[in-house]
């Protein structure tokens, strides 16, 4: 038995998905031109960004996944700190505390834990072999909770539930068995109640409430759902036209540059250019899982899979709630939506994915 | 960590692999879950949206028209439009209102009122629209504020165009005034007429004519952003401006009028017999118009209102006198016409009348008695008798009818609102109104303008200028013609003739006019004064109407009355006797006897209008 590297032999990228994040932020720097109001300004920011994420990607695609192995525990460690020092001293904006002041940039801690949670869960199942054993899961939830409950706190949801969700793909991922899932969503929607009533913030149950009801407060918190299902509708089947959509323009949607741009981009190019980006959206999720299906360990594939499904989380949560089906909960679309920190995680995640599929060594005869 | 030895077992593998089958079929479901939702958001739901959006991104704006000009015959100007600087205050911009309230007021005067009737409109207008808080600034305040602007970014000065009476309150009672829409108009107008109009008529001409004098109201649609700034208009239908209205009213001739009663409870309607045009409609006290237009404060108001002189009512048109004498010549028409007297037929006047078998003495105004007069001498004397016992041979039922063809008791139809009908008193009415039967003394006062009967100086005018006219009745008219801005042509308002006079025999109108110009002209005429040294002949008659009632054993003694019990002074005329220019009904409320006040007053303004040329014929 011959062992190889796989053959990108300068740089560790994975071209299809390149191909297709490219093809993303490209969709996504139009959009965000027409939905800036044509600010130049804004779409080099925006690229700066993508510079940056790119770099992380660059980086971390070059390692090779079992050498990060080793870092996973103390990566994570350092997030849950950071996460009790933002709660201790953070900086506060819109009423959560979420940053950490570096001095020179401000940091958001809980982005970190967006990749390390997934990172140390995998880490934590697959040094035993695979299904966890019933005690092995309850360590798992707890890896997975510390870090989810300490985000509510600040309070964020919408990161929350994402890190949450990340680290249960992992357990998906790994096996749990049907019977273990089907009952851990019984009780979930069974402790709803007492979700709704101690875990949630008043102004996160007003979202829920909206959202089964945007009438109740049109001027206020309903006004976006409102808004935005105005934009979408009235996009059509072919759209008003890139730079035409009236609903972003004339400034009645609002968050139009950040998490209502599929708003925008759903106005002015209508169902069909939906159906392409969702086309686009699905090639890369699609390439992901392939990716996780060809990895050559359990921690690599457990990795690969469960980012991949966050990032479906990503882009089902934001499409959700932009459409008026789920609740308001702040996230942005991966790739198009104006905004820094998230994209440099996203494009971290992406990192690791090639990392895995690049590094493969290639099995023959 | 076992990282280069492939631990993975078949099973592992296997579960792993339909694991990721299954949330590739997870992610796929929910992908295609988002577009079922935006399908039907994009191709169900479309038009619902399309239209949404649409309301969103246009809105419609009113384009208010200028309203029509008021001019009088001669062309001046008597209401116009003049751009008014107004003081706003944009709600969502203050941050403590009382503060700024306060500062403002050290640089201009804010009224008390200014700040209540700011307060009310403040939940009015939605916060971004300014709420008006003074109007009328003149150019010093304006000097001042825009020094203080940039201290005040709440503050917004407005022009608008405000409604302005040039001549104040001369004519005030024929033109009226325009004022903001109160609730009530809102409930009767068109809403959508009215979108971007400040002012609508409240009185006189103005209301009357307040259709054409608003003109209709254009609209532009305009694409605007979510602050409702203006991107840019789409669609204009411009507005059509009101007409300008030429009024029959001569200003000069008004202005004369009005400077002759100008201390007195009075009234003066003039009247172009041929036409129906007034010349003239005075109601004195009089007051300035312009107070009304962008809201009169209460005290000034209060002021007005509660007077004891009452300038506010029109008493042209409004005001309800017993006529007195002046209706004589028209009863003793009606006594013709029935052939109840001949124009030669004589009563005996002896200082009074009484009914047979009755005490009750009807007395003369000259005790002595007139002694034997027929129908031109009792005019001329203004014997009472002849027409106490005309009015009961008659009875009240044919007075009545013959009179309501003069219009007394109904309304002339002058075009200026709110004209009462007067009261021509049958035993229909009383029996219907008061319930009550009616008596024959009650008709044989009615035969000397006492008693029920109520007239208004107009149906005076008007009756005189029907009489002048030989029987012809033209519909008094305030409003000549009107132009229009946009073709640049005048309508005349045709006279309307409403109703013919017609008597058995046309020489009965040669009686009357005889009796009334020896009125004037008569060796006893009772105004004779009057017309010494007249230019012209002229026809008249004296009234002199009793305010209360003086019991069988009194005599009216004026020095002993207080001055709201004196007598209203009549007086009715029209010049000349051949073609006459013009009908006039002058009425000093409590003035004494109508020939020692009304009757010098009616000659000055028929020699200001017949002689001083200030007419001219055709326009």
């Amino acid at each position: 038995m011959q062992i190889s590297w796989h053959n990108n032999s300068f740089l560790h990228l994975d071209y299809p998905l390149l191909f297709g994040l490219l093809l993303l932020f490209a969709i996504g720097l139009l959009t965000l031109y027409s939905a800036g109001g044509q600010n130049l300004d804004l779409i080099f920011r925006q690229i700066l960004r993508f510079l940056v994420g790119f770099g992380i990607l660059l980086l971390l695609a070059q390692i090779r996944t079992q050498k990060i192995v080793s870092f996973v525990p103390w990566v994570y460690m350092f997030g849950i700190l950071l996460l009790l020092l933002v709660l201790i001293m953070g900086e506060s904006t819109n009423g959560s505390q979420r940053w950490i002041n570096l001095g020179l940039f401000r940091f958001q801690p809980s982005e970190i834990m967006k990749l390390a949670v997934p990172l140390m869960v995998a880490w934590y199942l697959t040094s035993k072999p695979l299904p966890p054993t019933s005690w092995r899961l309850l360590v798992a939830l707890t890896i997975i909770f510390i870090p989810v409950f300490l985000v509510i706190k600040q309070p964020d949801l919408g990161t929350s539930l994402l890190i949450a969700a990340s680290g249960m793909f992992v357990l998906l991922l790994a096996g749990l068995s049907w019977r273990t899932i089907f009952g851990f969503i019984s009780l979930t929607v069974l402790s709803t109640p007492i979700l709704w009533h101690y875990v949630l913030h008043e102004y996160q149950r007003e979202r829920i409430r909206i959202l089964l009801n945007p009438e109740r407060d049109p001027a206020g918190a309903g006004y976006h759902i409102i808004q935005s299902k105005i934009a979408i509708g009235s996009g059509g089947f072919s759209g008003k036209g890139w730079l035409n959509g009236t609903q972003s323009h004339l400034q009645f949607l609002p968050e139009r540059s950040t998490d209502f741009i599929f708003a925008v981009y759903s106005e002015e190019l209508g169902l069909l250019g939906v159906l392409v980006l969702l086309a686009i959206y699905f090639f890369v999720l699609s390439r992901g899982m392939y990716i996780a299906l060809k990895a050559q360990d359990s921690f690599a594939r457990l990795l690969a899979g469960s980012l991949t499904l966050t990032v479906f989380v990503y882009i089902f949560v934001n499409m959700g709630m932009v459409s008026g089906l789920l609740p308001v909960v702040g996230l942005p679309l991966p790739l198009i939506s104006y905004g820094g920190t998230s994209l440099v995680t996203l494009m971290a995640g992406f990192g690791l994915i090639m990392a895995i599929h690049t590094h493969r060594r290639l099995l023959s005869d | 960590m076992p990282t280069f030895i492939l631990k993975d077992s078949a099973r592992e593998n296997k579960i792993f692999y339909s694991r990721v089958v299954i949330a590739w079929l997870l992610m796929l479901l929910g992908l295609l879950i988002i577009v079922a939702r935006l399908i039907f958001l994009q191709v169900t739901e479309y038009e619902h949206f399309d239209t949404l959006s649409e309301k969103n991104r246009i809105k419609i704006l009113p384009l208010p028209p200028a309203r029509g000009l008021i001019y009088d015959r001669n062309g001046v100007l008597l209401a116009d439009n003049r751009v008014s600087y107004s003081l706003e205050i944009i709600p969502e911009r203050v941050e403590e209102l009382d503060f700024t309230l306060a500062e403002l007021g050290k640089i201009i005067t804010i009224e008390e009122d200014d700040i209540e009737r700011f307060k009310k409109q403040l939940h009015k207008f939605h916060s971004s629209k300014g709420v008006p808080l003074r109007h009328r600034l003149t150019e010093e305040e304006m000097a001042r504020l825009s020094v203080q602007k940039h201290h005040f970014p709440e503050m917004n000065i407005t022009g608008n165009l405000s409604r302005h009476y040039p001549l104040g309150a001369t004519g005030v009672h024929a033109i009226g005034y325009v004022g903001r829409i109160n609730e009530q108009e809102l409930k009767t107008i068109d809403k959508s007429e009215y979108l971007g109009s400040n002012y609508i008529g409240k009185v006189g001409i103005e209301k009357y004519y307040e259709k054409e004098l608003h003109g209709t109201t254009g609209f532009q649609h305009a694409e605007t952003n979510v602050r409702g700034r203006i991107v840019r208009i789409l669609e204009r239908s411009p507005p059509v401006p009101g007409k300008n209205l030429y009024l029959n009213i001569d200003i000069t001739l008004q202005k004369y009028a009005e400077s002759l009663i100008a201390k007195e409870r009075a009234a003066v309607v003039a009247i172009e017999p041929s036409s129906g045009g007034v010349l003239a409609l005075v109601s004195t006290p009089s007051y300035d118009p312009n107070l009304f237009v962008n809201g009169i404060d209460f005290k000034t108001y209060n002021g007005l209102r509660d007077s004891p002189d009452r300038p506010l009512i029109n008493r042209a048109i409004r005001g309800q006198y017993p006529p007195g004498s002046t209706v004589k010549a028209f009863v003793g028409l009606a006594g013709l016409e029935y052939g109840v007297r001949s124009s030669h037929s004589r009563t005996w006047c002896r200082g009074w009348f009484s009914l047979k078998g009755q005490k009750h003495r009807y007395r003369d105004w000259k005790k002595t008695g007139h002694g034997s007069v027929n129908f031109s001498q009792s005019l001329e004397q203004s014997c009472d008798v002849y027409f106490y016992s005309l009015a009961h041979d008659l009875g009240v039922d044919r007075l009545h009818k013959f009179m309501n063809r003069f219009s007394f008791g109904k309304r002339t139809g002058i075009d200026i609102t709110g004209e009462v009908s007067g009261l021509m008193p049958s035993r229909e009415w009383k029996r219907r109104v008061l319930g009550k039967l009616w008596y024959p003394g009650e008709t044989i006062i009615v035969g000397i303008g006492q008693g029920f009967m109520l007239a208004t100086p107009l149906q005076l005018a008007v009756a005189t200028a029907t009489l002048s006219n030989r029987g012809q009745f033209k519909q008094p008219r305030v409003v000549f013609a009107m132009d229009d801005a946009k073709f640049n042509e005048m309508n005349v308002v045709p006279p309307s003739i409403k109703e013919t006079v017609t008597l058995k025999a046309d020489y009965y109108w040669n009686v009357a006019i005889a009796g009334m110009k020896a009125v004037v002209h008569g060796r006893r005429g009772t105004a004779r004064k009057v017309a010494i040294g007249s230019k012209y002949r002229f026809a008249g008659k004296t009234g002199t109407a009793q305010v209360i009632k003086i019991k069988q054993s009194e005599s009216y003694n004026a020095r002993r009355l207080a001055k709201k019990f004196h007598d209203h002074a009549l007086f009715i005329a029209f010049a000349p006797l051949k073609n006459p220019r013009i009908a006039i009904a002058v009425i000093v409320e409590n003035g004494g006897g109508g020939s020692k006040t009304a009757a010098p007053i009616a000659k000055k303004i028929l020699d200001y209008y017949l002689l001083q040329g200030s007419v001219s014929e055709t326009k």
